[in-house]
Order: C-alpha cells, then sequence, then structure tokens
C-alpha cells in the first residue's frame, strides 16, 4: 500500500502552464467594453470643469478595490478549505450504515443544497453571535468577515458532500466485494480503495465548486464586510458620485473577476475532459 | 385564510413568544403574500428568458458566421465566470442610470424597474448557462440517428423538428432542471437591488419587528418548498418524456 495513490501531484492536472491556454479571445471582449466605456465616461466629463477622468480616479482607487479583492480572495479559500473538511466528513455521514447519523446528514446536505446563498449569509450573520466565550472564559470576537467565510462554505459543504456521495456511488459495486472476500474491513474498503479513486473523479466538481464560492463572495458586502465590491462603491461615494463612473468602475469589478474565474473555469473543463477519457 | 389562522399565532406568540408576525398582523400578512407573489413571478419570468435566451443562443452557435458564434462565446465566458451579484449591480446602477425616464404626471420613474432589471439580469445571467446545455443536447443526438432520418427522405427541417429537437431536449433535461433550481435560488440576488420579493420583504419584517429567527425559518421553508416544487416537476417531465431504450 504505497501513498501514490493519495499524492497529488501538480503535473497530473494538466500540462504545463495552464494559462496559455486561456483563450484572449473572451477577456478581450470585456477589456474592450472597460475601456469603451472609460472613453465615454471622459466624453461626457465637460472639459471646462476641473474634475478628475474615470480613469485617474479609478487609478487613484485602485489599491483600495484590490485592498478588497484580496479579502474576497482569502474568505474563499478559508471558506473552501473548511467546506472541504466538514463536506467530506457530512458526505461519509450520509453513506453511513447507521440511520441515525446518516438522516440528519442527508437532512443538513439538502438544507444548504436548497436554500439560497444569501438567506444563508443572513441567518450566519444574524443568528450566529458576534462574540464568542471560549471554555478558558476567553472572549472572542467575531469579525463580519470570519462569520461571512463561514456562511459561504456551508452551501459548499452541502455540495461537496452530494459530490463525494455520488463518486462513492459510482464507484462498481464489485470492488466492494471484492475487498471483502479479501478480509478488507469495510474502513479499509473506504480508505485504501474507495476514497483514491474518488479523489480523481472529485476534482472537477471541487474547482467548479470553488469558482462558484469565489464567485459569491460579493455578498458579504451586503452585510458590511469591506470586500471589493463595498470598497469600489467607498470609492466612487468618495470621488463625488458621479453617475459616468458608475459603467467604468462596475465594469472594472467584472473584469477583476473574470480575470481570476476565467482561467480556473478553463483548467477545470480540460481536467473534466481528461477524466471523461480516463474513466 | 388570514381569519382562520391568526388567533392561533396570535395565541402562539402570547403564550410563547413565537413571533410569526406575518401570520396575525394583517399588514404584515399583505407584505408577506405580496413578497411571495413577487418572488413567484420573478423566478417564473427570469426562467422563461433564460429558456429564450437559451434557445436562440443555441441556434445562433451552430450559425455559420464567425462573428455571431464568436459574439456568443463571449457572452457566455463573460456571464458565466462573473458574479451574478455584480452583474445585477452593474444591470440596474450603471446601465439603469442611462435609460430614459418616463413622465407619470408630476414625477419621473424610470423606463425599466428594478423588478424588470432583475429579470433582465437574471435571465441574461441563466441563460449563459442554457445555451450551453441546450447546444450539448443538439451535439449529442447520435449522426447516425440524422443520417437514418435522411435515409427515410426527411427534409432538413423535418429531420430538425422531429428528429433532433425531441431527442435533444431530452438530453439536456437533467441539466436543465439543475440550471433551473440554481436560477430559482439565485433569484434572491435581487435583494441588493431592492426588489421586494421574499428575502427582501422577510428582511423588512424582521427589522421591523425584531424576530430574525422565525422569520429565517419562514424564509428557508419557503426557498425548499419552492424549490422543491420546481425540482419535482421538471422531474416529473423528465419522466414522462423519458424513452424506452433510450438513455438511462
Amino acid at each position: 500500500m504505497s501513498g501514490m495513490a493519495f499524492r497529488i501531484e501538480a503535473r497530473r492536472f494538466g500540462g504545463g502552464s495552464f494559462c496559455s491556454h486561456v483563450h484572449w479571445r473572451h477577456g478581450l471582449w470585456l477589456g474592450l467594453a472597460f475601456f469603451g466605456s472609460l472613453v465615454f465616461a471622459y466624453a461626457q466629463s465637460e472639459p471646462g470643469q476641473q474634475v478628475p477622468s474615470a480613469i485617474s480616479t479609478l487609478i487613484l482607487w485602485l489599491p483600495f478595490i484590490l485592498k478588497g479583492f484580496g479579502l474576497n480572495l482569502l474568505m474563499s479559500f478559508i471558506a473552501m478549505a473548511a467546506a472541504t473538511v466538514l463536506g467530506i466528513g457530512l458526505g461519509l455521514l450520509q453513506i453511513s450504515k447507521l440511520p441515525l447519523l446518516r438522516w440528519p446528514a442527508w437532512f443538513v446536505t439538502h438544507l444548504f443544497r436548497n436554500s439560497p446563498w444569501l438567506v444563508i449569509l443572513f441567518m450566519v450573520m444574524f443568528l450566529v453571535p458576534f462574540e464568542m466565550y471560549l471554555p478558558g472564559g476567553e472572549r472572542v470576537m467575531l469579525p463580519d468577515w470570519i462569520k461571512a467565510t463561514f456562511a459561504f462554505s456551508l452551501p459548499v459543504m452541502a455540495n461537496i458532500s452530494e459530490i463525494l456521495r455520488g463518486a462513492i456511488n459510482s464507484i462498481p459495486k464489485g470492488q466492494w466485494e471484492s475487498a471483502e472476500s479479501l478480509a478488507f474491513t469495510r474502513g479499509q474498503t473506504l480508505r485504501w480503495i474507495i476514497l483514491p479513486q474518488c479523489v480523481r473523479r472529485a476534482i472537477p466538481p471541487w474547482m467548479n465548486w470553488y469558482a462558484l464560492l469565489a464567485l459569491a463572495t460579493p455578498m458579504a458586502s451586503i452585510l458590511g464586510v469591506r470586500e471589493a465590491v463595498s470598497n469600489t462603491q467607498a470609492a466612487m461615494e468618495a470621488s463625488g458620485a458621479r453617475p459616468e463612473f458608475l459603467i467604468p468602475f462596475y465594469l472594472f469589478l467584472l473584469c477583476l473577476f473574470f480575470a481570476y474565474i476565467y482561467p480556473i473555469a478553463i483548467w477545470t473543463r480540460k481536467l473534466e475532459r481528461k477524466y471523461a477519457v480516463a474513466n | 385564510m388570514f381569519q382562520l389562522i391568526a388567533p392561533f399565532f396570535q395565541d402562539l406568540y402570547n403564550r410563547t413568544g413565537l413571533n410569526f408576525i406575518v401570520f396575525y398582523d394583517s399588514y404584515e400578512y399583505e407584505r408577506f403574500l405580496s413578497g411571495i407573489s413577487i418572488s413567484l413571478q420573478l423566478i417564473l419570468w427570469s426562467i422563461v428568458l433564460s429558456l429564450v435566451i437559451g434557445i436562440l443562443g443555441a441556434w445562433a452557435q451552430s450559425a455559420r458566421s464567425p462573428v455571431l458564434r464568436g459574439l456568443m462565446d463571449a457572452y457566455i465566458q463573460a456571464f458565466r465566470n462573473t458574479p451574478p451579484m455584480i452583474q445585477l449591480l452593474f444591470f440596474y446602477f450603471a446601465l439603469g442610470t442611462f435609460t430614459p425616464q418616463v413622465d407619470m404626471g408630476g414625477y419621473y420613474q424610470p423606463l425599466i424597474s428594478s423588478f424588470m432589471w432583475a429579470i433582465i439580469s437574471l435571465g441574461i445571467f441563466g441563460g449563459a448557462f442554457n445555451v450551453e446545455i441546450f447546444r450539448a443536447g443538439l451535439e449529442a443526438v447520435p449522426e447516425s440517428t440524422k443520417e437514418a432520418a435522411e435515409s427515410l427522405c426527411m427534409t432538413k427541417w423535418q429531420t430538425y423538428m422531429h428528429v433532433t429537437l425531441p431527442l435533444a431536449f431530452r438530453i439536456s433535461l437533467p441539466a436543465l432542471t439543475n440550471n433551473l433550481v440554481s436560477l430559482a435560488k439565485t433569484t434572491s440576488l435581487a435583494y441588493v437591488i431592492s426588489v421586494p420579493e421574499m428575502t427582501y420583504t422577510l428582511n423588512q419584517v424582521w427589522s421591523d419587528n425584531v424576530n430574525v429567527p422565525e422569520m429565517m425559518l419562514i424564509l428557508f421553508l419557503f426557498y425548499v418548498l419552492v424549490v422543491s416544487l420546481l425540482a419535482a416537476g421538471l422531474h416529473f417531465l423528465e419522466r414522462r418524456l423519458a424513452l424506452p431504450g433510450y438513455g438511462q
């Protein structure tokens, strides 16, 4: 039983640098629209008044917006890590032999899979206290962004749990039976035979859910977390709330997320194709 | 209906402190009903718009013109890979400020209300996924089936209408179910442009009455119910349309 099957190696997931496979054409459209709107905004600002143009305002506020975007990324990383751990646990509970474990896991999975992200976000934001007492009597403050991160991890957790259950069910029954005939216990069969095969099948949907999670993080701005969207809105307010800023600023945000998510989407599709053939 | 349930929930509040105010206060009850109605309308119309876009888009993707195909491709990638919330904000705040205003006799109202913008934005967002789903369905129809239709002297149009489309629709139905369910859940995002749908309404109710847990429970129940009904309806359609010996 060597550990090879459990090692995740970069070279097995798409060859070399995957960025070279990104088709620039799609990004170009958004980029063109973005610059077009800048020109439009520039043309709209009256030449007589000494007001800064949209592009100079955007450059001025760029570090502030990017700082917010950094928080988006941080939230997505932490939420994905938490969701993966919790989701694997929940998925294993879902295939448990004990109905007492299986039914609650099924219920939790379906509750969070079938509720909108926004509703889950509200639930966590309003019902989880803003401070917590550790067993030692120490008081810990829970900042908003931590709570939002936890909220985002819940729906992803439920979906990962379903992905895992689906992946385990997709393994032919004969493998369970042959493992049993070799005197493997249920736990050993899962650990050494079933789960290693699931990793491979579950990675493309897992990445897909990461992309969806990263796309959901702007919702945190509704509840006052200072991430990219709320920082952009603050920047627009601070620079005079002029209507001609709206299109370039929001388009810039769209481009920002697109530039991050699109390579992930391309990579996911490549992996999907590769594994579809291999399986 | 209201007269029937109001005493029970009033009593429940007096005895246990569980404040389901939307069921015993007539003002909140009205607000609740309008929230349900707007939410359902929003779901219905954005699904309809996304289906129309999906069908037209799948047709455009098989067009001969490379410009049209490139445009479709760019549209799909742009809307699939950007956050739906920023799309809503972009449509409502950025494009909305440049749409003409209508004189309503003394005051001005935008030509396209926030409800309309929500439908447009969510429809376009969902449509981007539907195009891919329909196209995959069309491509999955085996070439040999089409050749068989040709050998029976069917014209191109007949083949398309009687062979390709019915099969493609059945093939794409499971993926379509997933996408429409997820679109129905995404409609709650219309909250950010203050469309008074369910999430927004109940948010106002709990801000006014400080009964977050109870309203949250109703909100969860509402969405679980709507999503389950939608999924059940589509699964029923799937079973009714299933061809014996074809697919699973």
